[in-house]
């Protein structure tokens, strides 16, 4: 290396970098992030709580099942935020993506259980079904974008790994915001759709939010 | 003061916009950077785009950094991922596919397996021969080729002349010659020393 003339690739790169410096606003703490976003959502399901049947919820609520699988959504959601915020730091372990995997265990398992019980509950409606896939999707794509466009502004080494987090997050979270207007207990067709919307929701997060991020990192 | 706290505080100053600090981070990461890639297994050719790479993601994520924690793993993090997409760059490019002879058939730039025990073994024959070497050979072969002394030198050191120094190593290189020449024939055994072929290679 040469110190008077730049000639090496690496000092002319050096010199390019450092010639234009700006001061940067260092990026906050992955959890205080990960809270913003939550607050944020949380925000979501609070202005759509008035059109929400509160006294049908605290029926349904009063089912173990049923509680146990909101619980374990809004836990899937919290934590695949925390997840999603933390792997898109560099030198954070990777293993944070393990973090929300019992919260899905329990998320799924708990609204399993309520298809156990009851297989097929009487006077479930495609319409009805239909409403939720609806639902599902039209409240994960903002709350995927949000998050996506948030993750952007770290560095994710692991674009893939991190946009899939932040899909089961964004589908955790809508399947939270659904519960205060689900008409009906979890069934069988009903927790497959369910299933099918929450991991289209992770794949569309996992490519187009790994190449977003990718592009970011 | 280690070098991660000084890569640490020279971070935290580039993101307040120190250029200096920033400069001297880079440069300072260079040979690191280059260290970590090689040791994740980058081909020594690969190193300077792996570490032109990590540059650039330094500079991308540098708001990243929370002067709070150590800055070695950040870096590690950032090395490791960009080697491997390096590596994975290189494994998707063809190489040599119009030739596949040429391919199979293409030497490692790297050593031999054996190469080191090799040069042992021709290092011990040639010790042991030189060994059997009558005395004033021994010493002209030892101080004027494998030490690489000058004739005064040597003179000096042996108390011989220079003549006789000359001869001497002219003999020993003759005998030499036909000892090594012949030690697979000889079985290994320095009976067949140099010393008692003919009077050609009597000491002076």
């Amino acid at each position: 290396m040469s110190d008077g003339a730049h000639t090496s690739p690496h000092d002319r790169l050096v010199e390019s970098l450092s010639g234009g410096l700006r001061p940067v606003r260092r990026l906050r703490a992955p959890s205080l992030r990960a809270l913003a976003w939550c607050a944020a959502a949380m925000g979501l399901g609070l202005a759509l709580l008035p059109f929400a049947d509160l006294d049908a919820l605290r029926i349904r609520m009063a089912i173990p099942d049923l509680r146990y699988a909101a619980l374990g959504a809004v836990l899937t959601a919290l934590t695949a935020a925390l997840a999603a915020f933390q792997t898109s730091v560099p030198g954070r372990s990777p293993s944070w993506a393990l973090l929300p995997l019992g919260p899905a265990a329990l998320w799924i398992g708990a609204s399993g259980m309520g298809c156990l019980r009851d297989w097929v509950a009487p006077g479930t409606e495609r319409a009805e079904a239909g409403g939720c896939l609806v639902f599902l999707l039209a409240v994960s794509m903002p709350l995927s974008l949000g998050l996506v466009l948030m993750l952007r502004r770290a560095c994710p080494l692991r674009p893939n790994l991190t946009a899939a987090l932040a899909g089961l997050s964004a589908a955790a979270a809508a399947a939270a915001l659904l519960v205060p207007f689900h008409p009906h207990d979890a069934t069988a067709s009903d927790l497959l759709l369910h299933l099918v919307v929450v991991g289209l929701v992770i794949v569309a997060n996992g490519l187009a939010g790994g190449r977003l991020l990718a592009r970011s990192a | 003061m280690t070098l991660d706290r000084s890569l640490s505080d020279a971070m935290a100053a580039a993101q307040a916009g120190d250029a200096q600090a920033y400069r001297r981070l880079l440069r300072a990461c260079l040979p690191v950077v280059a260290g970590m890639a090689r040791a994740q297994g980058v081909r020594p050719e690969a190193v300077d785009d792996v570490v032109q790479d990590v540059l650039l993601t330094i500079h991308r994520a540098r708001a990243t950094y929370d002067p709070a924690r150590p800055f070695l793993p950040w870096l590690r993090a950032i090395t490791q991922r960009r080697a491997i997409d390096g590596m994975r760059r290189a494994g998707r490019r063809p190489r040599e596919v119009h030739d596949p002879i040429a391919y199979e058939a293409r030497a490692d730039d790297g050593p031999a397996p054996g190469q080191g025990l090799e040069a042992r073994d021709r290092a011990r024959i040639l010790a042991r021969a030189v060994a059997a070497l009558p005395e004033g050979q021994r010493q002209a072969v030892e101080h004027l080729a494998l030490r690489e002394r000058s004739l005064d030198e040597t003179a000096h050191l042996t108390g011989r002349s220079k003549g006789a120094l000359k001869v001497n190593l002219h003999r020993a290189l003759k005998a030499l010659r036909r000892t090594l020449g012949s030690e697979p024939e000889a079985g290994g055994g320095s009976e067949a020393g140099p010393g008692r072929r003919d009077g050609g290679t009597r000491d002076v």
